[in-house]
């Protein structure tokens, strides 16, 4: 809400300069988002009045003036604007004077004249952006006044955020309370006299839907003249709120809402037929609003009706059809109270907000409805003319809202507040800001006044407390607690860990958005039906990720067009799939994981090493390292973001934990990447897992190692090779490592050689060389029965 | 006698004359080998009388042990000179770079989040998750937002097509419930139910975005509920959280009164440095407040014994503080000349 500093300080006067009042605001929970001064520093600008306009002797486009500026003499001024006429009056900048952007007046000849300071437009005032020519001010302007004061220019704009509770301060009158609860000045409210009715017509009001709309005024006033002008008083303190002045009517309803809270709907009284009906909507009901917009209301949607149709949103917007015009001359003045719950969400739900909408649905002052009605029916009546009616109020006094009192226990508010502030004090706070309190044993029965919507429950009065006692009044404690350790299980790493030993790997880690484009989904994961945002911003950001590796990719164009031709990036993060039984929210799975992805060189271009493309093998070594010691198993997959022939998937005691492999070259192309990176993808679970290491007793015997190279067909995998060797390797031996396969010449093409190296080694005694030699031949006789397999050599 | 000093005289020139081993093993040869000087001279020592045999012994094998003297002094020099040699011609450019690769790194935010782990972990929070995809329920309800209510309007949530029930959260605050329901559980044989004290680090959504809004951003939600903790507690926490993370007592903390459903009373939290760039001005970096009692009614707690406390911070805000980055997009473009800055 924006307001005026000069306005607000004819409720409250506080010795403060603008700069305190409006950090005392923000500490008492209204916080000023702005403070701007209404208008540039300048100086030396009075209300003149120009006696004389003639032609300027030597240029057709300027005038030559005689200004009565309130000195003795008449001033000669050279003045260009063309609305420039005798009678007028407007602001003159006397020599002397400094206008805004530092900009001062001296005495100067145009075109051969003299001429003695400037008159002005708005905008050389910096008031607004009008720069159609002088600004006229009204006729009773004072000549002589200094515009500054007459136009009431030292004055400071405050937007304040306000909070959703404190709608009572949703007006000046409203602020002004909270100003002088703070700081215990005195609260000059507006005194408001009821218009004594000169008639007796009333429209008659019945409250259908007397819960949403307990009480209802209403009111005829006859005889005025809608084309009245509002007064400049009133259209200066609505612009400083943000509101233009349209039309005297209009302008007086908004300016009673602004000064006490209250929002007002003025209706062309000839307009209505019968008694005004406040109720929920009827089957096929619709209502052309002001904005021009026609709704068909919801059946939880509170009207304002006549006996014949469905006139206006009830608390939310009127009609056009039953609205204010500029020929009216009868209005039917509305004031009423709305229950929040009745207008709650309903403005946005027809994609709007309007001030009244906003104000009910937080809470008006139930019991404001009559003083409103009354101070805006003696301000139509002076600024339009005309009479007024007697004020009808349809009051269901059960339905309004109840003001039970609240307890509160001094002793429990000083201890969840953490401060030692006595009864006496509390009670005095209280008081401030106008609830009653009663004494109640030990505590307090405190009932809020109408305006207060937010004060149910006992902390709603801790939090009251701590606000008037001030937050920087409670202390700032180092809190006691008993002291335990934290569990640190050493089956487990922190994810930390785990990211420092990637990064440590030359992965720089990203953070990509949750909310992808549908074809990364359909590319990489295959996925037809992805889970779709309902409300996404933009399209590329329209579905969930169920892998990670898109975004990857993306980093991967994106640096590649920035000319970072080596990228290696990993993220840890959550991806989401659709499961009727996930846990913990029912319909989805959302599991983190850990994707990387390497593309360029092995190693940054350097002097002292072969350049030479990162390849799966690389990336494997990178993926392994981040298990050590535990051991991976890896086979052959088929992914749709993978190249066929080089994808596996990754398994970790027997359990698929994830995926490594080269980017298909369709994907390649098609995302424009340049050359293929290698990726992989595994749950986060699976490499946060650690294993407790477990002591083996190590062998004062000495180990044998032999080697043995075995043919197989170029189809075999080594690592079913290991798998078979392992498996039929007697308890000792140690260790079988393959250690080069070759493939090329003395070897048939569709074969290829792969030498293993495999330990040896009894913890009690010193093998024997037949032993030895058995071994041998069992594992090679295996890889012969189970694959194929001959010992190099034997036949090459 | 003199012959013999003019031999040795003789031997020590040729041995430095020598330039090599095998030169030198040659000189050895004409005095120490077989048919050597010296040697001859020792061979004809036979045909003298016993009194000049032992004289002249001893002044050839002084002159012996001379000559091997010479010959050991030529040895060692030599090979330190081809120690010398073999050093200078291995001598590397010390100055080329290293070989190898490079390192990565933490994203910046992480950077924070694992500093405000630590800090917290030090007075004993534990690390706290809940899922991304949350229930309106958990986001909402639970928060004592319930349907409706205006503070739902201060979000703008995404939500899922087909599912009326489900959004992705905007805030980490859902965690406080989940959190709280665990520690319940875990604690439902004891008397008196141990404080509970959780930091839930996380990403959260809202329709939004701009300079100083992404629709993905990150929070930290902290909460401490027990038996005896106070909003002077929290403001201590924050506090010295606040100080600690950013390594500086020039700092000033601000609690100014706000409005969250879920705490009460509640606070939004400004910093101001007294110093740098940004010196004097109020910086809003998180939301805070004593959490409400319907919010420990739902996490299944006693309001009227316990009380709690909990926080909300943007690690994206302090990262930005932290560390001058001016706009909140780098941190989601993944562009690794931003990113590769904070290893």
């Amino acid at each position: 809400m924006q307001f005026s500093e000069q306005w607000l300080r004819t409720f409250v006067d506080p010795q403060l300069d603008s700069a305190q009042l409006g950090h005392l605001l923000t500490m008492a929970g209204l916080e000023v988002e702005e403070a701007e001064p209404a208008a540039p520093a300048f100086s030396g600008v009075v209300v003149a009045r120009i006696v004389e306009a003639d032609k300027h002797p030597n240029a057709d486009k300027l005038k030559l003036c005689k200004v009565d500026a309130g000195g003795a003499e008449l001033l000669q001024i050279v003045c260009g604007a063309p609305n420039a006429a005798a009678g007028m009056k407007v602001p003159c900048a006397r020599v002397g004077a400094v206008l805004p952007g530092d900009f001062a007046i001296k005495a100067a000849k145009l075109r051969g004249v003299e001429s003695f300071g400037m008159l002005c437009s708005a905008r050389e005032l910096g008031l607004s952006e009008d720069h159609g020519g002088l600004y006229a001010l009204p006729d009773d302007a004072p000549v002589g006044a200094d515009i500054r004061d007459y136009l009431g220019l030292d004055d400071t704009l405050f937007t304040i955020k306000l909070t959703p509770n404190r709608a009572d301060c949703l007006s000046l009158s409203g602020v002004a309370r909270e100003v002088a609860a703070v700081t215990g000045v005195e609260l000059r409210p507006v005194a408001v006299i009821p218009v004594a009715p000169s008639f007796e017509a009333r429209r008659g009001i019945v409250l259908d839907a007397p819960q949403a709309c307990p009480r209802y005024c209403g009111r005829i006033l006859r005889g005025v003249d809608a084309r009245a002008r509002t007064p400049e008083w009133m259209v200066r303190r609505l612009a400083r709120s943000g509101i233009r002045a349209i039309s005297a009517l209009v302008d007086v309803t908004n300016y009673v809402m602004l000064e006490l809270g209250q929002p007002l709907h003025a209706f062309d009284n000839t307009r209505l037929q019968g008694a005004i009906h406040v109720r929920l909507p009827q089957e096929g009901e619709t209502v052309l609003l002001l904005n021009e917009q026609t709704v068909t209301p919801a059946v939880d949607t509170l009207l304002i009706a006549d006996e014949s149709r469905a006139l206006a949103l009830a608390g939310i917007m009127g009609g056009e059809e039953s609205g204010i015009t500029l020929d009216t001359t009868e209005v039917f003045l509305e004031s009423a109270f709305f229950a929040p719950d009745a207008i709650a969400g309903r403005a946005r739900s027809y994609g709007f907000s309007s001030d009244a909408s906003h104000r009910f649905e937080r809470g008006v002052d139930f019991e404001l409805a009559r003083i409103a009605i009354e101070r805006a029916t003696r301000l139509i009546l002076d600024i339009c003319g005309g009479e007024a009616g007697p004020v009808e109020e349809a009051v269901a006094a059960d339905a309004l809202p109840a003001r039970a009192p609240v307890r509160l226990r001094p002793a429990r508010a000083r201890r969840v507040l953490g401060i030692t502030l006595d009864d006496q004090a509390m009670l005095e706070l209280l008081r401030r800001v106008h609830l009653a309190v009663e004494r109640s044993g030990d505590d307090f029965l405190v009932t809020p006044p109408s305006w207060r919507f937010d004060i149910e429950i006992e902390e709603d009065l801790i939090e009251e407390l701590a606000r008037l006692h001030g937050y920087d009044n409670i202390p700032a404690v180092a809190p006691q607690g008993s002291l335990m350790m934290l569990p640190r299980s050493e089956r487990s790493r922190p994810v930390w860990a785990l990211r420092h030993l990637v990064a440590a790997r030359g992965y720089q880690e990203v953070i990509n958005f949750a909310f992808v484009e549908e074809a990364w989904e359909r590319d990489f994961c295959a996925n037809e039906e992805p889970i779709r945002l309902a409300n996404p911003i933009a399209s590329q950001l329209s579905v969930m990720r169920s892998s990670l590796i898109g975004g990857l990719i993306g980093n991967l164009a994106t640096n590649r067009k920035r000319q970072t031709d080596r990228v290696r990036v990993f993220e840890i993060a959550r991806t989401f799939e659709r499961k009727a039984d996930g846990e913990p929210v029912a319909g989805f799975h959302q599991v983190m994981k850990l994707a990387a992805l390497a593309a360029g060189t092995v190693v940054p271009e350097q002097w002292g090493e072969k350049a030479r493309n990162v390849d799966f093998y690389d990336v494997k070594g990178d993926l392994e390292a981040l298990f050590a010691p535990r051991r991976l198993d890896f086979e052959r997959l088929s992914h749709p973001a993978l190249h066929p022939g080089r994808a596996a998937s990754v398994r970790l005691d027997g359990r698929s934990i994830g995926i490594l492999g080269e980017l298909h070259p369709v994907w390649v192309q098609r995302y424009e990447l340049g050359s293929a990176p290698v990726v992989f993808e595994i749950e986060l679970d699976a490499l946060l897992a650690a294993e407790m290491p477990a002591y083996a007793e190590i062998s004062r015997m000495p180990a044998v190692t032999r080697d043995l190279a075995l043919v197989v067909g170029v189809e075999v995998n080594a690592g079913k090779v290991v798998e078979v060797l392992r498996a039929a390797a007697p308890a000792i031996v140690r260790e079988i490592e393959l250690f080069d396969v070759y493939h090329g010449k003395g070897i048939d093409p569709d074969k290829k050689s792969l030498a293993f190296r495999v330990s040896m080694q009894d913890t009690q005694r010193t093998l024997e060389e037949g032993e030895v030699e058995a071994v041998v031949t069992l594992l090679v006789r295996q890889a012969e029965a189970v694959l194929g397999a001959r010992l190099r050599g034997a036949g090459d | 006698m003199e012959q013999l000093d003019q031999l040795v005289q003789q031997a020590t020139l040729d041995f430095a004359a020598a330039a090599d081993g095998a030169q030198l093993e040659q000189a050895k040869a004409r005095y120490l080998g077989k048919a050597g000087s010296l040697t001859e001279r020792l061979k004809s020592l036979g045909k003298l009388e016993p009194e000049a045999r032992r004289e002249a012994g001893a002044a050839i094998n002084a002159a012996k042990v001379a000559i091997e003297g010479a010959l050991e002094a030529r040895r060692n020099a030599l090979r330190e000179a081809s120690l010398l040699a073999q050093l200078a011609a291995e001598a590397l450019d010390v100055t080329l770079p290293g070989r190898g690769g490079v390192q990565g790194g933490l994203h910046p935010v992480s950077r924070t989040l694992e500093r405000i782990e630590q800090l917290f972990a030090s007075i004993g929070f534990v690390v706290a998750d809940g899922p991304e995809i949350e229930t309106d329920w958990h986001n909402f309800t639970a928060l004592n937002t319930p349907e409706n209510h205006p503070a739902r309007s201060m979000h703008d949530t995404f939500y899922l097509e087909g599912h009326d029930d489900v959004l992705l959260r905007t805030h980490t605050s859902p965690v406080q419930i989940r959190a709280m329901q665990a520690h319940v559980e875990r604690c439902k044989d004891l008397d008196t139910m141990p404080d509970l004290r959780v930091i839930a680090p996380g990403r959260v959504f809202r329709v939004d975005s701009d300079a100083t809004h992404s629709p993905m951003f990150h929070q930290v939600e902290g909460l401490w509920v027990g038996e005896k903790v106070s909003f002077a507690d929290l403001k201590g926490v924050v506090a010295d959280f606040l100080r600690r993370f950013f390594e500086t007592d020039d700092l000033q903390v601000r609690f100014r009164p706000s409005f969250f459903p879920f705490t009460e009373p509640s606070a939004e939290i400004d910093v101001a440095f007294m110093s740098g760039a940004l010196e004097g001005r109020w910086l809003e970096i998180a939301g805070c407040g004593v959490v409400h009692p319907n919010v420990l009614r739902f996490g299944g707690i006693d309001p009227e014994r316990y009380t709690g406390f909990a926080f909300g911070m943007g690690p994206d805000r302090l990262t930005m503080l932290r560390y001058g980055v001016n706009d909140l997009r780098l941190f989601f473009e993944g562009d690794l000349r931003f990113l590769g800055q904070f290893r």
